[in-house]
């Protein structure tokens, strides 16, 4: 079972406490955008086998969103942090750097 | 490759089962080829079999990084039903029960095509009205499906219990030619069908990238070496984005975790597949007796074909509410599969931004029961480089056009 720690209250959620909200970080178009930049934004992921940033809702506790860094090929969780970033912050790289040589972020 | 039949068993029983072959070929991969197809599960298989007997191309290799059939055509619940909402979907999944009917005879391999009936339950009054749109749908579609009343449910499924406290049962869509197969038959009998029209089944080769050149597929690298080839077809559901990554796109598919289970053997008891949206839970009975239980899908990407705890307990206690004589079964075999959903939970069957690259994926929860009809159009597809009408409405340009093909509310189980 997957179990994760909510930044905010500290608490270790499993997933029965928690509402996946898909692919963290990504950039939001709309208005006045092509219609090649808004169809990627709404609907192309990449759906990676491996690391994974993406969206939680602790949804059965204190009802805040954050967001994750796990690999998608182990269920390894590499960490946890608030939403309020545009990009995985420095020791959520490293955390994951030591884990996966060779990874490299943007990947 | 010798044909199965009454005579043959006679033939080989006087000297000693001497004389069968293997059911397939498993040759070292050529250097070039027509088309190759990534992935030997059913919708592979089916792919090149109707590239073969439908269009002639034969100069066809599959190539699977494990074992054929083991993927989600291993993992499913055999469920075989078309009473879908939207007309492209009826279309496919009607194609595709149609073509079940005779499969066993078509590929001389017997894949146990069971039209046994299928039911799905209507358990509150949204449902029932759901359900009867589907029913003049599928009927204005040419699908045959009808609505019951709970009297004639529970005569087709006496061990349920219709009067559950929670979750009566107000009636249900009825599809009497919906039913089962037996899966792994379905990949054999195709693989075998490929094998004699001299086309190459290449397992554990596992594709390590790509090549293309001005926006054309030149071929590809796999741990067996590189493989030329003028058309590719990906058809490998859950790793659809690892081989799209591969081929420099994206698709609007993400991967989870399906999982199912089945109990101990018991006698006959149900004749009918059941399947129920409200409590979420699919159950069949399979040839060996063991109650072959379908849930949810968990809500994250996943690629690891683990299913999970909770998933079990959902799914089996809202289906001991439906059918109380369950509680005294023990579950034998739990299991996961990757499944890949759209999100209009509608599969894909497309060209691509590079030529020469074809996908079929996107089946999700549903890919089973579309084998052939998947494998119809995606032949047609691929043979002529265009859609024909099976497939036309599938491609990907559906996403950017907002022409979405909604059927996640069709799909038995709201995944």
């Amino acid at each position: 079972m997957l179990t994760l720690t909510c930044p905010h209250c500290g608490i270790r959620a499993e997933e029965t406490e928690l509402s996946p909200g898909g692919e963290a970080h990504l950039k939001r178009y709309g208005p006045g955008d092509s219609d090649e930049q808004f169809e990627a934004y709404m609907f192309a992921r990449k759906n990676p086998k491996g690391v994974h940033f993406e969206r939680w809702r602790h949804a059965y506790g204190c009802g805040k969103w954050f967001l994750a860094a796990r690999c998608t090929a182990t269920l390894e969780v590499f960490g946890t942090y608030p939403a309020q970033v545009s990009a995985p912050p420095e020791p959520i790289i490293e955390a994951i750097r030591a884990r996966r040589p060779g990874w490299e972020a943007g990947q | 490759m010798t044909r199965y039949s009454v005579f043959a068993v006679a033939r080989e029983a006087l000297r000693w089962h001497s004389g069968w072959e293997r059911a397939w070929k498993s040759p070292a991969p050529k250097k070039k080829y027509d088309v190759v197809i990534v992935g030997a599960g059913g919708h592979g298989l089916a792919t090149a079999y109707y590239l073969g007997k439908n269009h002639g191309i034969r100069n066809v290799a599959v190539i699977e990084k494990g074992w054929l059939g083991g993927g989600n055509t291993g993992r499913n619940t055999t469920i075989i039903r078309s009473n879908y909402l939207q007309d492209p979907s009826a279309a496919i999944y009607e194609k595709a029960r149609s073509l079940y009917e005779n499969l066993s005879q078509d590929l001389n391999y017997n894949v146990m095509f069971s039209p046994r009936g299928l039911l799905m339950l209507a358990q509150t009054h949204h449902e029932v009205r759901g359900y009867r749109r589907t029913v003049y749908a599928n009927n204005l579609q040419g699908v045959t499906t009808e609505w019951i009343e709970p009297a004639k449910v529970k005569e087709l499924v006496p061990i349920m219990n219709i009067e559950g406290p929670r979750y009566p049962v107000l009636g249900a869509l009825y599809q009497a030619r919906g039913g089962t197969a037996r899966h792994d038959a379905v990949a054999w009998g195709y693989a075998r069908a490929c094998s004699a029209m001299g086309m190459d089944i290449i397992q554990q080769c596992e594709v390590t990238g790509v090549r293309t050149l001005n926006g054309q597929v030149q071929g590809i690298d796999t741990t067996r070496g590189a493989i030329d080839c003028a058309k590719l077809a990906i058809v490998v559901a859950g790793h659809s984005s690892v081989l799209a990554e591969m081929s420099g796109f994206r698709l609007p598919i993400e991967s989870m975790a399906l999982q199912a289970l089945v109990s101990e053997p018991i006698k006959p008891c149900m004749d009918v597949v059941v399947m129920a949206n409200t409590v979420h839970g699919y159950m069949s009975q399979s040839d060996k007796g063991e109650m072959v239980i379908g849930g949810g899908t968990d809500g994250f990407n996943n690629y690891t074909q683990r299913g999970s705890w909770q998933h079990v307990e959902e799914t089996t206690r809202a289906l001991i509410e439906t059918f109380p004589m369950l509680s005294r079964l023990k579950m034998l075999r739990q299991w996961g599969g990757i499944v890949d959903m759209t999100g209009d939970r509608s599969p894909i069957l497309s060209k691509t931004s590079v030529g020469g690259i074809f996908v079929n994926c996107g089946w999700g929860t549903g890919g089973f029961k579309a084998i052939p009809g998947s494998g119809w159009a995606m032949a047609e597809l691929v043979a002529k480089g265009e859609p024909g009408p099976l497939a036309a409405e599938f491609g990907l340009d559906r996403f950017k056009e907002g022409r979405f093909i909604d059927e996640s509310v069709a799909a038995g189980v709201a995944h």
